[in-house]
């Protein structure tokens, strides 16, 4: 079986036949995590990048252990968010890698279609681990396979978005993954962190008690507090008051309610901390199911063959 | 000096109300005499059957870079690219480096201009000093250097008080300001429109509503001072609104838009996968927006089409969309383009594309020009209608490439300009 694209720019590109087989392979690799001997040879001789322009600590080491299991080849370089200052241009930078012939370049950028950019310019595969505020197509992988080991399937299932929409490229990757699927979504926030036209794409509330009622998954997105120098809401308090995940507003969903975070979470501001350690809260779960999907993305992009993983 | 005689053309010329076949003689940089069987009298004698005959157009709103990034564009290779795409004259943006907000800066590019260009250059002073929206310019030594209108363009005037007094003390000199109309506050680290398609590709956006602010503010401003306002390339239909409304209440307010506000929308971000060559400012707008500045060109709203030439290297533009520098070049697809999407598809009549590119442009700035009255300068413009072309970004005479329109097949192309009676570009393809 052979996976129909060479590079991973977003969850748009994607078909639902493709995110089902990127979940499959990423439940059958899960089962290496859980050996003593954590690692396969499936992606031997093949090399890896990692290029952080933005800070992670998840998403890196989650790339960086898939790679490690799978036994490719990989480095890790982190720039500083500004490389422009620094003097080298992205696509210098991007070259003089593509020079040392790796078979893949996993990007995080500041900026919006930069993994596009890099695509179009040099041979290896790009995998997007987050553009700016468009794509962050691996954590919606991860998210569903959260949501399909705990409620069995991901069509039908009712989801609520609740937090800062606009800057967020989980919530975008989410959004469309999640309707590809036949899951239905809300999306809710203030106003003034609810990106223009999105209603197009989803119902948008501003009340999270609407969004919350019913709601077989709620997941909470972080408040980018470095970020909030546009004044988008007047308090962290505030926030926390009328947009916040509390115990009596996750009352509201189902019995059986998941809550999710990307990561990081501000204790206190979009989510109470009774639920972040809650018995609803899967958000350790995403967090292990990150590095089996990261592992079955790089599996997939770099042709590993259906057996290994077997 | 030599004559020419252009015989056998179709004459437009909207300031006369002329649209037939004629023959134009020019003698001495000037036009002398038209009919419809001009005898040589020892004239050179072109050709013109089959093609049309036009004042020359003028493009009151380039960027030629000189001086200062002449790594993008020169004053020779501007005018050059002028010439190529059938602009006689073209109005220099003084966003320079420095900038044009001195008598020597004019005289500087003026002689340059006289030495090297292809076509007429007019400087366009600076609204205020370094474009830095503070303290006026001083108007009258700048038009004595040669500038015919001011602007601050690629910065608002930012302060409504700045721009009040400079629309009162321009009045004393009879020029007009030329405003790039964006509400600072609300276009922060934007790089596009505001709106589903920002959305969807996760780029800040800027909403219409801040240019159009900006607009309402120039007009009421005019409309107390008296002075006379242009509003440079109009990408909002809330804009174009603005403006009718002021024209309606007799307000000296005139206004242009750009080939690319006409002919693309937002989705060109989305379509190409962030082609930096789709980044401009004003942005791209929506659909709604492109049929309203599309309406208002035909309904006398808007008066002018201007290009907005804005050249950048190659290193400008090949980085991350956000990060692009704003504009495209203009000069070298700007008529083919009307001709094709305009007058082609029955939008507006080729008299009065005519108009939006050669007798309105003179009458706005109060250039030479624009007419091909006995007695005008011998300014043409040449078209040749039935001409078929792909633009060809690598053949552009400017120093630059970046435009969105290349590989666009096109049908209606200048044929040939001449600049005071001198043939400064044919086309030789």
């Amino acid at each position: 079986m052979t996976f129909p694209h060479r590079h991973l720019l977003g969850i748009e590109p994607l078909e639902p036949p493709d995110i089902q087989t990127i979940l499959d392979t990423a439940d059958g690799l899960k089962e290496i995590l859980d050996r003593p001997i954590k690692k396969v040879p499936a992606l031997r001789g093949k090399t890896v990048i990692n290029l952080f322009y933005e800070a992670s600590t998840r998403t890196r080491s989650s790339f960086e252990i898939a790679e490690r299991v799978l036994s490719a080849d990989s480095l890790s370089i982190a720039t500083a968010a500004s490389s422009v200052t620094k003097g080298e241009t992205l696509l210098d930078t991007a070259k003089n890698l593509e020079a040392m012939n790796p078979d893949m370049v996993i990007m995080r950028h500041a900026s919006s279609g930069a993994p596009h950019f890099l695509a179009r310019h040099c041979r290896f595969s790009v995998v997007n681990a987050g553009d700016g505020a468009h794509e962050h197509p691996t954590q919606a992988l991860l998210d569903a396979l959260t949501m399909r080991q705990r409620k069995g399937r991901l069509k039908g299932l009712r989801v609520a978005i609740v937090g800062d929409i606009l800057h967020s490229r989980v919530a975008r990757s989410n959004l469309l993954l999640l309707s590809k699927m036949g899951a239905s979504v809300v999306l809710c926030g203030p106003p003034t962190l609810v990106p223009p036209g999105i209603e197009a794409l989803a119902p948008v509330t501003f009340r999270v008690d609407e969004a919350v009622e019913g709601a077989d998954v709620v997941m909470m997105l972080r408040i980018q507090l470095e970020r909030m120098s546009g004044g988008f809401f007047p308090t962290t308090r505030e926030y926390h008051r009328h947009f916040g995940l509390t115990e009596e507003r996750v009352r509201r969903a189902k019995k059986d309610v998941l809550v999710m975070h990307p990561g990081p979470m501000n204790r206190g501001v979009e989510i109470a901390s009774e639920v972040a350690d809650g018995p609803y809260s899967v958000i350790l779960d995403q967090v292990t199911n990150g590095v089996a999907v990261r592992m079955a993305v790089l599996y997939l992009l770099l042709g590993g063959s259906a057996e290994a993983s077997s | 000096m030599s004559r020419l005689l252009l015989k056998g053309g179709r004459v437009i010329d909207p300031a006369q109300g002329l649209d037939q076949t004629l023959d134009v003689m020019i003698s001495e940089g000037t036009i002398e005499e038209m009919g419809p069987r001009v005898q040589p009298r020892g004239a050179q004698v072109l050709d013109m059957k089959g093609l049309v005959v036009c004042p020359g157009f003028i493009d009151i709103h380039t960027h030629l870079r000189e001086p200062g990034r002449e790594d993008k564009e020169t004053i020779a290779t501007g005018t050059r690219a002028a010439a190529a795409g059938g602009f006689t004259a073209v109005c220099a943006m003084p966003n320079t480096d420095p900038v044009n907000d001195t008598a020597g800066i004019t005289r500087a590019i003026v002689e340059k201009a006289r030495a090297e260009g292809a076509t007429r250059v007019y400087p366009i002073g600076a609204i205020t000093r370094g474009q830095k929206g503070e303290e006026l310019a001083e108007y009258g030594d700048l038009k004595e250097a040669g500038c015919v209108a001011f602007s601050d363009d690629g910065r608002p005037v930012a302060s409504a008080r700045v721009m009040r007094r400079a629309l009162e003390y321009a009045r004393a000199f009879d020029l007009v300001l030329i405003d790039h109309c964006e509400e600072p506050t609300l276009a922060e680290k934007a790089c596009m429109n505001e709106g589903p398609v920002s959305t969807h590709l996760g780029l800040r956006g800027q909403p219409a509503a801040g240019e159009a602010i900006v607009v309402e503010r120039d007009v009421l401003l005019a409309e107390l001072t008296g002075g006379r306002v242009h509003i440079a390339h109009l990408s909002a239909a809330a804009s174009v609104d603005a403006v009718r409304r002021g024209k309606a209440r007799g307000v000296k307010v005139t206004a242009e838009a750009t080939p690319h506000h006409l002919f693309l929308t937002d989705e060109a971000v989305r379509e190409t996968g962030y082609d930096t060559n789709t980044k401009m400012n004003p942005p791209l707008r929506s659909e709604a927006d492109r049929q309203a500045v599309l309406l208002g060109l035909r309904d006398g709203t808007i008066d002018c089409i201007a290009t907005d030439h804005a050249p950048h290297t190659v290193d400008d533009k090949k980085v991350e969309y956000d990060q692009a520098a704003n504009g495209i070049v203009g000069l070298e697809t700007a008529v083919a383009l009307c001709l094709d999407r305009l007058v082609g598809e029955g939008l507006v009549e080729l008299p009065y594309l005519v108009a939006l590119l050669s007798t309105n442009p003179a009458r706005v700035l109060g250039l030479p020009g624009g007419t091909l009255a006995p007695g005008s300068p011998a300014d043409l413009t040449v078209l040749d209608l039935a001409k078929k072309r792909q633009v060809d970004a690598s053949r552009f005479e400017s120093r630059s490439r970046n435009t969105p329109f290349g590989g666009w097949i096109l049908k209606g192309w200048p044929a040939m300009t001449i600049v005071g009676g001198r043939v400064a570009w044919k086309d030789a393809r």
